[in-house]
């Protein structure tokens, strides 16, 4: 049993296997979920392949339509980062959606409230602001979680909630737009608007780029090997010398940034200004798109692009064949089902046995 | 007649292990027979494919002249068999008579009869002497009642074949030497046993026949009149093996780790240490021996930082520590093997690179502030694979993918890499293999040639014996005494065990 | 049993808190009770999913989504057939295949039991959302029947004995658990299933069978409480219907320490706060806004967490797959 190969090479270096049959199994996954949702398509008794052509043309087909995409995969990219960074480090943070909702709010509140300033100070101060509260209400679970050892799951999703009904009592009382009849804040000032350059907006550029810092502060520093360890085995983290406990928070106080990052990059690149009902899918879009690209920082960015087009041809589509845009929801449904199952067993099979649903208690 | 139980040819394989390869083996009623292996040679798979709880890929297993049908645990308890299993398969939180009717409960109407069950195990408990209460709590019993029921319970049914998956681990020299005395009692009255252990003393002295399996295969039959321990030994292992340690006289130095007036609770808030005194020197191996749960887990644990301190201290150099974090111990000058290397030892789908810093992760040179140094990471897991021997293909590998000895190789090799004045190893050899125990055993000796204090917690009084140069037993939760060890007597340390006063 | 136990605190508690409110305004504090009973049944239900699932050992974060496609469903089959009956049948059909879902899942593909049941929840708004149509109606609710002679004592009679008739077996649901649990053959081995599976393995207990029985069951239970809400307490439905019921449910169920009774009277206890605070709303007493009073339950749901974290023992085996033979 133990005698296994004995070593011959030893001066080995870090083997990056690029593992071809684990990344086809995401890709499978789509075409199935596609070839699943066609036949719903038919059964309500339109044409599936109008549909998926005029979906798919209005993404990717021109300048303006990679332009919308990007625009639309932007704050994907981020929820999904977020998911990732939480899952990372053993948390299920299911509650992206509210951390995004909090991030939207504070990044209309900071692109009407800071009048006369400069664009490149005012975009950042916005865009801080909405990662700070994202923060905070991310914290809260991650606080709950280390201290009181209730599990993240069921906060972050309670948090979604409270953190709506909060968003939605500012939106229309006091940060209501005067003398409107809709309840919405006002529309940010110019000068916190981001630029579009020839279609292409800056906050996707600002996603991925942040994807690359968690990728290599993952790999690289030893904070991201604190969370690393945290997550596979926290009671060796413990013993090893790594406070689980601030590393929980923190990985929260992390995710909860990114997520909120991606609601002020929506404010400030999309919707100039928060509505209740603000985007309502896009924290829980941030599991699948996540869990799509293996729980791997860079992995997630061909997922939110590809999730982001069929958001953005969804309208299109609807005109074209009748088809409602609602089924880009059924569809991720089916991506996150495919995918899972033989995904997510290899990624967290080894994980000390229980990967993250240790119970409630604990 | 048939024979009681008839194996013919089970193979079973695993993904890179064939734990039973084309194995046969026989048992009549009323015999005692021992299968004999060293850890991972595929006795307790075997049995398992007995008792219905695997499925092999091929072979046949007949009980009472009938084949029984794989994994069908409910179909073989029905025709008299019953086992005892070597973690015991209790569940904590219910009752002795719960657990002893689970799977075939009587009943009125839908639901259970209380009533007939506690009559029942009344009378089973009567009817071997073993006497239980049937309204005790199972976590609240200790280990020898708790194993009491476990036999109990595979005796519930009228039972032709009794299979023991090593039941002595935990008990004491006299706990063991009843369950010896069950056992014949037993055989006389037609039962058939077979004993599942890897102490040769017990197979001398209860089997009829041995039947050794070595690597998943079938090696050879004996009996105890046809050989002895040594015989036994080479048989289990392939090779004339050498059951002393060979080391010299200890160099003992001043003292290292002093351990004051230390009372420590258990998970469940039970004062388990109750006032421990240790010193340990600089250059010798100190052995705390006793029956598994007497309280060293807890003192170690306490000594180690992981777990609070109700009272007393832990002095390392004279420096007292307080701090109760493992890695501020560790700090201050105490390296550990963890008793649960899966748990606290490794990180299973890290690499073994990255479990050999596991605790110096941030530090220099494998971190240059917040930047880990990858480089020297691969060249400190170079150096500690080839030095301490670990089988893997690469140390990229991750430390899942490893046996459970090179495993503990890796944790031994992160701990010992340090040079650290004092060594607590807990448990060190435990589900490791002959080679690798022999591996572990000659580095812990070498830590303390080099000058280290080491403190060995093991439950396998052989190993205390050959290691030691120092032996403290601990009984419930006291060390009741320390001895040189070229005093130590089996038999005394063994009553000392028990917690008998002499 | 101790006079002064923490369940005969929380009893005393509540009767006096009901006898204060009771002697205040009578007609008010019933017609709150009997709205607050309406309101907690399908947390209570929902808390039984939870219940009966974890304790063989399978966590099930999946509840909401259950609730949620079975509410659909059981709306949507019975306007298409105008038959509430067939509605039901539909309903309780969709909760078993989401039950059996997770169960593939969770036992036979041995997936992380939270990634596996927020599948469900993703799925079931998926379809939900894909499939719904405006403007469906269905031909009648479940009425209420009025039990002869117990429904005119004052007090309980409303409270407890005016009710549709799914909430009159989603009680005879959660009474039957609870005997069922603690003194059958089935409840014992589904406890050592959840808290030690091997020993049940080896006393001869298929692990796997029972999972796979116990979570289908527990799928059925959480379309009844789907179908209470579209069939008889609302009688519609919209996208996201259930707004987080089901993710209340399980910290009802954590609170109630995995005791069928525990989580009913948790569960009450919402559904009455819930029921006070419409009628502060209507009565104006107090000028909360609506969002908060939105916000109520969620806000509860973390606090009760907060407090019994820690202080209950959840099935030992929760969450773990097993794997027959592994003892």
């Amino acid at each position: 049993m133990s005698d296994t190969k004995v070593v011959t090479e030893s001066k080995s270096k870090p083997v990056k296997s690029f593992d071809v049959g684990s990344w086809l199994i995401p890709i499978i996954a789509v075409l199935v979920a596609m070839f699943i949702a066609a036949i719903l398509i038919k059964l309500q008794g339109s044409n599936p392949i109008t549909a998926y052509k005029s979906l798919f043309k209005t993404a990717f087909g021109s300048l303006e339509g990679i332009g919308l995409t990007l625009g639309k995969s932007t704050p994907l990219v981020l929820s999904g980062l977020a998911v990732a960074v939480g899952l990372r480090a053993g948390l299920f943070n299911i509650g992206a959606q509210g951390q995004l909702l909090s991030g939207a709010l504070a990044a209309a509140w900071a692109g009407v409230t800071f009048d006369g300033l400069p664009g490149y100070i005012h975009i950042p101060i916005a865009l801080i602001a909405g990662a700070f509260f994202g923060s905070i209400v991310a914290g809260i679970s991650g606080f709950l979680k280390a201290y009181r050892g209730v599990h993240e799951v069921i906060t972050t999703i309670m948090l979604n909630s409270i953190v709506m009904a909060i968003a939605d009592y500012l939106a229309s009382h006091q940060l209501r737009e005067p003398d409107q009849f809709l309840t919405r804040t006002s529309e940010i000032l110019p000068s916190a608007k981001m630029p579009i350059y020839s279609h292409l907006p800056l906050g996707f550029f600002i996603a991925v780029a942040l994807a690359l810092l968690i990728w290599w502060i993952l790999g690289r520093t030893t904070s991201g090997f604190r969370i690393e360890t945290v997550g596979r085995n926290r009671h060796a983290a413990w013993y090893a010398g790594i406070s689980v406990k601030k590393t929980v928070i923190s990985a929260m106080l992390i995710s909860g940034a990114i997520a909120g990052l991606g609601g002020a990059v929506e404010t400030l690149g999309i919707t100039y200004r928060y509505a209740p009902a603000f985007n309502l899918g896009l924290g829980f879009d941030g599991i699948t798109i996540a869990l799509l690209g293996r729980v791997h920082p860079l992995g997630i960015i061909p997922g939110a692009i590809l999730i982001g087009g069929m958001r953005a041809g969804a309208a299109n589509m609807q005109f074209d064949s009748g088809v409602a845009p609602e089924l880009v929801d059924l569809l991720m449904a089916l991506i996150l089902l495919l995918v899972t199952a033989p995904l997510i067993t290899r990624f967290f099979k080894n994980n000390s046995n229980k990967s993250m649903t240790s119970g409630w208690g604990n | 007649m048939s024979a009681l139980l008839e194996v013919n040819g089970i193979t079973k394989r695993y993904p890179g292990v064939i734990a039973n390869d084309n194995v046969s083996l026989t048992v009549n009623a009323g015999e005692v027979v021992a299968l004999l292996g060293e850890n991972g040679a595929g006795k307790s798979t075997l049995l398992k494919a007995v008792f219905g709880l695997i499925k092999p890929d091929s072979g046949e297993i007949k009980i009472g002249g009938t084949p029984i049908v794989f994994g069908d645990t409910a179909g073989v308890i029905s025709r008299g068999v019953g086992m005892v299993h070597q973690h015991f398969q209790l569940v904590p939180v219910m009752t002795v008579a719960e657990n002893l009717i689970l799977g075939d409960e009587p009943k009125r109407g839908l639901f259970i009869n209380q009533k007939s069950a506690r009559e029942e195990i009344i009378t089973l408990s009567k009817r071997y002497g073993l006497e239980v209460d049937p309204d005790a709590v199972i976590e609240d019993l200790p280990v020898g009642m708790q194993q009491r029921v476990e036999i109990l319970k595979a005796l519930r049914k009228d039972v032709k074949l009794l299979i023991l998956d090593e039941p002595t681990a935990v008990l004491t020299p006299q706990e063991i030497d009843e369950l010896i005395q069950v056992i014949r009692n037993l055989a006389k009255s037609g039962v058939g046993v077979v004993l599942i252990t890897h102490k040769l003393h017990e197979v001398m002295a209860v089997a009829d026949r041995v039947v050794v399996l070595r690597g998943g295969k079938l090696v050879g039959t004996t009996s105890p009149k046809e050989t002895d321990e040594a015989g036994l030994a080479q048989m289990m292992v392939g090779r004339s093996v050498v059951l002393q340690v060979n080391r010299t006289e200890a160099k003992r130095g001043g003292v290292v780790l002093e351990v004051k007036g230390l009372e420590v609770r258990d998970d469940r808030k039970i004062m388990s240490v109750k006032g421990v005194d240790l010193t340990l020197h600089k250059g010798e191996i100190l052995g705390v021996a006793g029956v598994e749960g007497n309280g060293q887990r807890e003192l170690v644990e306490a000594i180690c930082g992981m777990r609070h301190r109700e009272t007393g201290n832990v002095l390392i150099n004279g420096v007292a520590t307080k701090d109760m974090a493992p890695h501020a111990v560790h700090e201050a000058g105490i390296s550990h093997i963890p008793e649960d290397r899966e748990k606290h030892g490794l990180v299973a789908n890290y690499t073994i690179a990255d479990n050999l810093v596991l605790n110096q992760f941030d530090q220099e040179p494998f971190a240059k502030g917040w930047i880990r140094n990858l480089g020297e990471v691969a060249k400190n897991a170079d150096k500690l694979v080839e030095k301490f021997d670990i089988r893997t293909p690469s140390a990229f590998n991750t430390a899942g993918s490893l046996s459970g000895g090179n495993k503990q190789k890796v944790v031994v090799a992160r701990e010992l890499s340090e040079e650290l004045p004092v060594l607590v190893a807990a448990q060190p050899t435990r589900g490791v293999d002959v080679g690798s125990i022999e591996f572990i055993h000659n580095q812990l000796i070498s830590a303390r040639d080099n000058g280290a204090g080491v403190l060995l917690v093991s439950a396998e009084l052989d190993e205390i014996l050959s290691l030691s140069d120092r032996i403290a037993v601990m009984s419930d939760g006291k060390i009741v005494a320390i001895v040189e060890s070229k005093d130590a007597d089996r038999n005394y340390i063994g009553r000392l065990m028990a917690g008998l006063k002499e | 049993m101790k006079l002064l136990s923490k369940r005969n605190g929380y009893f005393l508690i509540a009767f006096l808190a009901t006898l204060f409110f009771y002697t205040r305004d009578g007609d008010i504090t019933t017609s709150v009770y009997a709205t607050g009973t309406a309101f907690a049944l399908p947390l209570a239900l929902a808390a039984m999913v939870g219940i009966m699932c974890e304790r063989t050992g399978i966590v099930n974060i999946g509840i909401e989504g259950t609730m949620l496609l079975s509410a659909f469903v059981a709306f949507f089959v019975s306007s298409l057939t105008q038959n509430i009956m067939i509605g039901l049948f539909a309903a309780i059909l969709t909760g078993s295949i989401m039950g059996l879902l997770l169960a593939l899942m969770a036992v036979s593909w041995r997936m992380d039991q939270i990634i596996a049941g927020t599948i469900l929840n993703i799925l079931a708004t998926g379809l939900t959302s894909f499939l719904y149509v405006q403007g469906k109606t269905i031909p009648n609710v479940f009425q209420a029947i009025e039990v002869p002679g117990l429904s005119k004592i004052p007090f309980f009679g409303p409270v407890l004995f005016i009710h549709g008739p799914l909430t009159f077996l989603g009680l005879a649901v959660i009474l039957t658990l609870y005997v069922a649990i603690y003194h059958t053959p089935w409840g014992l081995r589904s406890r050592a299933v959840g808290e030690h599976p091997s020993s049940a393995d080896t006393a001869g207990v298929s692990v796997a069978r029972l999972r796979y029985i116990n979570v289908t069951i527990a799928g059925a239970i959480g379309a009844l409480a789907g179908a209470y809400l579209s069939l008889e307490l609302v009688g519609s439905f919209e996208r996201g219907f259930t707004a987080g019921k089901g993710f209340t449910a399980l910290a009802l169920m954590i609170f109630g320490r995995w005791n069928p009774l525990g989580a009913l009277g948790a569960a009450l206890f919402f559904g009455l706060a819930q029921a006070y605070a419409n009628q502060l709303m209507i009565d104006q007493v107090v000028n909360i806004p609506s969002q908060f009073t939105a916000a109520l339950p969620y806000i509860m749901t973390i606090v009760v967490l907060t407090i019994s974290a820690g202080k209950v023992r959840p099935p030992a085996a929760e969450g773990q797959p097993y794997e027959k033979g592994q003892a």
